[in-house]
């Protein structure tokens, strides 16, 4: 029977190193399967989060051969498998142990959004054509890959100023939502730090629900900040309308 | 079970465990747009044989005091601020050129150099926000350029077609999709309005909203085809008028 070998990261916050584990390889194996192979006959105290293995939950994120996916989604005739199969931890978020990655600082950046704000007394109808768009934001399952890969969160450690492509995806929901009543721009341009966004697009190279992120969320909020603070005919007619009313 | 000699992932500067060619992807573009700046650089200033027949090299265009009355350089000079300005803050090449000049990042889950990264949020890289203006500014230089295009299809006052008539044709097309397939043009035909049913309009500016949407899924494509062109389309003028190719009159 043919085998795969995977290098599968052990270890703490303390420190670790990658273990390679020959695995045989069945027919539509994914790489979830393979780290369950692992745990039932190798390595019962590998720490893998997963709950669905149907890329529902968003819950086995982790590095394939350096590339930030769902394992279950991965099937391992997609790889090499005549070389080790590296699988890591998401680097961007702290080690919890193994494969598993403290990811509660994405819980706190969601608390900080204002939720969906209708006017009082909304009429509750909506026409297709008015939600189309946000449906797409609506497909996200929170597996935080793309915050993940993102640079300004994974190389720069921007988490301080900067809330992340998931978070956009989030708030563009809102934003162009038909029945909001509420504008976020100003907190998208100062709390979320969206200028730190330099729309290299990686958010969107690997989200497993194939979302648009950068094209249908970040650049559309970014035009919409621009409308707000960069536009300079727009501040000009602003000021005019200020001094016309005082 | 064996430790593997790998190590974990570093910080340094192109750290990855990415197999794939990750390089290959912004060293292309590295080469494609330096190409691109290094030929548009010569040729802008060199300012001859810019003009054959009644053929005008978009880099040319509008052409402004071809005599040298009162601007002393090359007329290029004069007008390519405002299509550099646009590509420049295109969202597209914004992507392009921060991963393969700044490395920032090279690739996808590649490890960066550290620097203070301010993305877009400090001086100059804020100024990326003008996108908007070079976009209205691109309507001066597009009409321009149609005005050349049909007027490459006058020969001494009479109708008639070269090689260069269609070329100069396919040029003013491409740089006209790629104006509308622009990210800033999908916003402002509407993808600033939240409630189509509701906005004035609303009906049309959401099925200008899809058909810009169309267009600009293929930015990218369109970006580069437009880019190519208008270097080849410069090339074909130049070559004509240094006598190198002769123009195959067609009709």
């Amino acid at each position: 029977m043919a085998e795969a070998v995977l290098a599968v990261f052990r270890g703490t916050r303390e420190g670790g190193t990658p273990v390679d584990y020959r695995v045989p390889i069945a027919p539509g194996m994914v790489v979830l399967d393979a780290l369950h192979y692992i745990q039932g006959h190798l390595a019962p105290d590998l720490a893998v989060r997963w709950n669905c293995k149907a890329g529902r939950c968003g819950s086995c994120s982790a590095e394939v051969n350096g590339r930030p996916r769902l394992t279950c989604k991965t099937r391992l005739d997609s790889l090499p498998t005549d070389k080790t199969i590296t699988v890591a931890p998401m680097k961007t978020f702290p080690l919890i142990k193994d494969l598993v990655t403290d990811v509660s600082w994405n819980y706190q950046v969601n608390k900080k959004i204002p939720a969906f704000s209708p006017r009082p007394g909304t009429d509750w109808k909506m026409s297709q054509a008015d939600v189309d768009r946000a449906q797409e934001f609506r497909k996200c399952i929170e597996c935080f890959l793309c915050q993940d890969v993102c640079h300004v969160l994974r190389d720069h450690q921007k988490q301080e100023h900067y809330a992340g492509p998931r978070f956009f995806v989030r708030v563009a929901g809102l934003e162009m939502h038909p029945l909001d009543n509420l504008s976020r721009i100003k907190s998208i341009k100062d709390q979320m730090g969206i200028g730190f966004c330099n729309i290299t697009k990686c958010c969107t190279e690997v989200c497993p629900e194939s979302i648009h992120i950068t094209d249908n969320a970040i650049i559309p909020l970014k035009e919409r900040v621009v409308d707000q603070f960069y536009d300079p005919l727009v501040w000009i007619a602003r000021k005019f309308r200020r001094s016309g009313g005082t | 079970m064996a430790e593997s000699p790998t190590v974990q992932l570093s910080d340094r500067f192109g750290a990855t465990q990415r197999r794939d060619f990750w390089w290959l992807q912004p060293l292309a573009v590295a080469i494609g747009l330096g190409l691109f700046a290094i030929y548009a650089t010569l040729r802008a200033f060199q300012g001859h044989f810019y003009e054959w027949g009644p053929y005008l090299s978009p880099f040319y265009s509008p052409l402004i005091d071809p005599e040298h009355h009162w601007w002393p350089l090359s007329p290029a000079v004069l007008v390519l601020g405002g299509p550099l300005g646009f590509r420049t803050t295109c969202y597209y090449y914004r992507k392009a050129y921060y991963r393969a000049f700044f490395l920032d990042p090279a690739a996808c889950a590649v490890g960066e150099a550290r620097h203070n990264y301010g993305g877009e949020t400090k001086f100059p890289l804020i100024l990326q926000n003008v996108h908007r203006y070079f976009f209205y500014l691109s309507f001066v230089f597009l009409i321009s350029l149609w005005y050349d295009a049909v007027r490459g299809f006058i020969w001494s006052g009479h109708f008639g077609a070269g090689v260069g008539s269609f070329i100069l044709l396919i040029n003013v097309a491409l740089l006209t999709t790629y104006t509308l397939s622009c990210h800033s043009c999908r916003h402002m035909v509407g993808g600033n309005v939240d409630c189509y049913s509701c906005a004035k309009f609303g009906g049309a500016r959401l099925s200008l909203w899809r058909r810009v949407t169309s267009l600009n899924e293929h930015h990218m494509l369109i970006a580069w085809t437009s880019l190519f062109f208008v270097a080849f389309t410069d090339l074909y003028v130049m070559l004509t008028a240094m006598g190198t190719i002769r123009d195959l009159r067609l009709f």
